[in-house]
């Protein structure tokens, strides 16, 4: 590349029609500020989105940009990666789009490893419909479809993607930022499906749904940060851990004989530890990072090697010949 | 054995060498239709399909017609899995699998149940005697044993120890029981290739290669042909062979292809000339699925196949690998066109060039998967919400969906637009000779991606074909974006500009109407400047209704065929063309669909001929529905 490119070259010149106070700005301005560190031109660059307010975000980078129908963004880049696997190819997705009418394609894109990088904004809403609960909203939820409170158990996005048996799943939040730029960079480096969950603030619907993350006054005893290799520590005071009680994962307090040896070590290899992560819920703190991250062919990379061998083994396709296949006769 | 003097359905022709030929060694005969008809596991799709392939290397014109049951394997020995396979072949061009057979193939009692009713008196049956036990008889719901009854006394009924006879040819090979069992219908081509004269090599190579891997497989089943064959030459119960002549068709190298065949031939045709990979999203449904086998097959052409997880899927994948460049494909029947609605579109509104095939079947709902019908014509024309018109193109025959296919392509990528292909379960597995085409005659296929970023705009148009530019990702300083929602002319931004948009739905009708200025002017077969009626049809209805037309105007009756290719946009002529005549004739599988859209655009009072029975038109039926039209 001749001139390296900045924040800016991934703005675009629409105006942004976020709600003010919406997380969705601070998840843009964190994708626009690390876009230029992968060193990727602009032009290879493509984002894909289903319907929702999250599924704007391709009108607001300055790349490729296909803003689709709900739910079918994952499908809709997949047929784009298969056949350009030279593209960086980004699905922007919500709660809804994703998990609900899109779930299928979700859960295929994952398992099919196919080399995208999927953001899932959750914000446990649907909001542009104006406010019903949705598929990860929690039990008991009051909203415009659910006066009564919601009796609809809620999907968990880390667990849903762990069981799609995706190779990288991560979580971050909308407004920790440098968290947030880590874990995309993270995502993007992986090769596969990266799933990225990131809590986003519904400012309008459903407002502080995450408070006990995000409140600067008590986020830090309920955000338990993922390190590979690392054990699980989190805290204020960073004097608190998380350790196995036989085969349940507990909270305790560093001191009083209880040392960081005692702590689980987190290893994003490890399956089982990423799906016992992903059911941590309070009391106990919610984790954010990486949970799991493993290599697995991609089905895009497989597909065209099959085009390659196909075409090494049998040569370039002759159009006159393969109509002939088969037995012919010529009529005089 | 004695054939009935012709094949009823056609003109009054007759060789003369009828009836009565017992003492001759060969027999001649214009046309012949033979129904092979047995349980699904007993390999009658897979005899007739051999013999087609046989009788067209003996260089008759043939046409075929599969009749399977929508169950892999129904409860062996009842009707409802009974399978048949109905084969045409002629000295003279056919255009239709016959209205019914002369010789009935029946390997068991449901198997002649199932299909006597279609059989005309003296018609001939060949039966396996050994399969017609009590349990037998009592399971296809006869009270007693037909063979022995006197109930077939008015048909020519040839009992053959088929089972008995194949056991005794693979004697000593030491396979096992059910492996022999399975080997009965290669004695019965056998037996039949001798009876019809058919050359068996094409056979033998067949099964070389399907049985490359097991030798012992081989063996057994060129035993089974070969006894079958001798068995038909020795045996004193068929007292002649009969000899069904080439016919005469213009001059070629020929191959036999089924419809689904020829479809993917076509697409892979399309994106060879077009230089851009094929790429197809597709979710497995009957009677679709053949295209993504034929494809999946042919990677060393630059052909993705995606086995997509659902429906939608299929086609939403194919719109992102059009928006990437490739020659976009999905390939479905019709509940699948229901799923795919929303994202067809959403192809029109972003103006992505792919191809949609909707292979129909009987519906509604499931209906009858392996039946065919044409009642998905109105869903192809209006079946999405908001003002969203697509070229529509229907084959006419099983070799004509290359053509059909090739074109939805050339249109497609022309027009940057979805277009439909229509076919039908008839045409999928039906099969017919094709002349090749010449690949250097193939009509251009012109792709040109966007590259100048001076004055891009992603839906600046070109003046004539009102087409937007491909603009594919990776293209330095195009970078836009597009989506479903309302778009601006010209930049495409979100716009939600009343005037805006009417003007892009109005742009957008007229650039398909506009395709209307390369369709051919329609051509009639029969009175060119009009007469007292003119049946017009389109999609699989054109073997039927042409072969009753060429009958009524042997009979001296003004009746005249129009088919239709293209059924959106209709051929800019078509009005004026039919109101030349008196009565217009609409023939289709369904309740009356394009009969509607003529009346509606032309103000033409014309008449439905249809049936919605999830089987094609009988010629017979057809001349009766127009001689009641021209005397009413």
């Amino acid at each position: 590349m001749a001139t390296a490119l900045t924040r800016k070259d991934f703005v675009s010149d629409q105006e942004v029609r976020w709600c003010p106070g919406c997380g969705d700005y601070a998840i843009l301005a964190q994708v626009q500020k690390v876009m230029p560190e992968f060193g990727i031109p602009r032009e290879n660059v493509v984002f894909i989105s289903g319907i929702g307010c999250s599924s704007r975000f391709p009108y607001y980078m300055n790349t490729y940009g296909f803003h689709t129908i709900h739910g079918r963004a994952p499908a809709i880049a997949t047929g784009l990666k298969i056949t350009r696997p030279d593209l960086d190819v980004w699905v922007v997705t919500g709660d809804g789009d994703g998990l609900s009418i899109g779930g299928n394609h979700l859960i295929h894109a994952l398992r099919r490893n196919i080399d995208l990088n999927i953001l899932l904004f959750n914000n446990q809403i649907y909001g542009l419909t104006k406010g019903q609960y949705s598929p990860t909203s929690e039990v008991g939820k009051v909203t415009k479809s659910s006066p009564m409170g919601s009796v609809d158990f809620p999907f968990n996005p880390i667990t849903i993607a762990l069981g799609a048996n995706a190779t990288f799943v991560a979580r971050s939040i909308d407004v920790e930022q440098k968290h947030l730029g880590d874990t995309l960079k993270r995502a993007h480096g992986h090769r596969g499906a990266s799933f990225v969950e990131i809590l986003q603030n519904c400012n309008i619907f459903n407002d502080g749904a995450f408070n006990d993350v995000t409140d600067k006054a008590i986020k830090a005893d309920h955000q338990l940060a993922l390190e590979h290799g690392k054990p699980l520590i989190f805290g204020k005071n960073r004097d608190k851990g998380v350790k196995m009680n036989g085969n349940r994962p507990e909270v305790v307090t560093l001191g009083n004989g209880v040392t960081e040896a005692d702590l689980i070590v987190h290893d994003e290899t490890n399956l089982g530890l990423a799906f016992m992560l992903g059911n941590l819920q309070a009391p106990m703190p919610t984790p954010v990072g990486v949970f799991y991250a493993i290599g697995r062919p991609t089905y895009d990379a497989a597909t065209n090697a099959q085009l390659a061998e196909a075409r090494a083994k049998q040569g370039e396709g002759n159009l006159a010949d393969l109509l002939k296949r088969g037995d012919t006769w010529t009529v005089n | 054995m004695a054939l009935p003097p012709e094949a009823a359905g056609h003109a009054a022709e007759s060789s003369g060498l009828g009836g009565g030929a017992a003492a001759k060694p060969h027999a001649r005969r214009d046309s012949v239709v033979i129904r092979f008809a047995g349980d699904s596991g007993d390999g009658m799709q897979l005899a007739g399909m051999q013999f087609t392939a046989e009788s067209a290397l003996a260089g008759n014109d043939i046409a075929t017609l599969p009749d399977f049951p929508a169950e892999i394997r129904a409860p062996a020995g009842t009707i409802a899995g009974v399978s048949g396979f109905q084969l045409n072949f002629s000295s003279r061009e056919v255009f239709t699998a016959g209205d019914e057979p002369n010789v009935l193939v029946a390997m068991n009692p449901a198997a002649l149940k199932a299909n006597l009713d279609d059989l005309p008196p003296n018609g001939v049956i060949i039966v396996d005697r050994e399969a017609f036990t009590e349990a037998n008889v009592k399971r296809a719901g006869y009270a007693s044993n037909p063979l022995t009854d006197h109930s077939l006394d008015k048909f020519q009924v040839f009992q053959v120890d088929v089972a008995k006879l194949t056991t005794a040819a693979l004697h000593g090979t030491g396979l096992n029981n059910r492996a022999v069992f399975r080997c009965r219908n290669m004695f019965v081509l056998g037996m039949l290739s001798w009876l019809f004269q058919r050359p068996i090599e094409s056979t033998v190579r067949w099964l070389e290669g399907r049985f490359k891997k097991t030798p012992e497989l081989l063996n057994a089943n060129l035993l089974a042909l070969k006894a079958g064959f001798n068995y038909g030459d020795t045996t004193e119960m068929f007292a002649s062979s009969y000899e069904v002549e080439p016919a005469k068709i213009v001059p070629g190298l020929y191959r036999n292809i089924t419809g689904n065949t020829a479809t993917a031939l076509g697409f892979v045709a399309a994106a060879v000339q077009s230089g851009r990979p094929i790429f197809l999203g597709s979710y497995p449904i009957t009677p679709a699925s053949d295209v993504l086998h034929e494809l999946a097959a042919f990677k060393n052409f630059g052909v993705y196949t995606f086995q997509a997880e659902d429906e939608i899927a299929g086609v939403s994948s194919a719109i992102g690998a059009a928006f990437g460049g490739a020659i976009a494909l999905t390939t479905t029947s019709g509940p699948g066109m229901n799923l795919k609605a929303e994202a067809i579109g959403l192809a029109v509104k972003t103006e992505l060039p792919m191809v949609i095939t909707d292979i129909q079947r009987a519906g509604p709902s499931t209906g009858m998967p392996t039946k065919p019908e044409q009642a998905d014509l109105l869903m192809a024309m209006y079946g999405r919400h908001g003002e969203s018109p697509i070229p529509i193109i229907a084959a006419a025959t099983p070799a004509d969906c290359f053509e059909c296919a090739y074109e939805a392509v050339r249109l497609a990528v022309k027009y940057m637009t979805p277009v439909i292909l229509l076919t039908d379960g008839q045409l999928a597995n039906g099969a017919e000779p094709w002349l090749l085409p010449d690949v250097s005659k193939l009509a251009p296929i012109k792709v040109e991606f966007a590259s100048n970023p001076d004055g891009f705009l992603p839906y600046k148009r070109d003046p004539e074909t009102l087409s937007r530019p491909w603009a594919v990702p990776g293209t330095p300083g195009l970078e836009h974006r597009i989506g479903g929602l309302s778009s601006e002319d010209q930049t495409g931004n979100v716009s939600y500009s009343p005037a805006n948009n009417e003007l892009m739905v109005r742009t957008r009708a007229r650039k398909i109407a506009g395709i209307a200025r390369e369709i051919p002017p329609t051509s009639i077969f029969g009175d060119a400047n009009g007469g007292d009626l003119a049946v017009l049809g389109w999609g699989s209805t054109y073997g039927a209704v042409r072969e009753a037309v060429k009958q009524m105007r042997d009979r001296g009756k003004s009746v005249s065929h129009i088919h239709l290719r293209y059924l959106n946009p209709l051929p800019a002529d078509l009005g004026d063309q039919l109101r030349k005549f008196k009565k217009v004739l609409v023939a289709e599988m369904n309740m009356g669909q394009l009969l509607k859209m003529v009346r509606a655009d032309y103000l033409i009072d014309a008449i439905g001929c249809n049936k919605i029975q999830g089987r094609p038109f009988k010629v017979n039926e057809l001349i009766n529905r127009i001689s009641r039209s021209l005397e009413g």
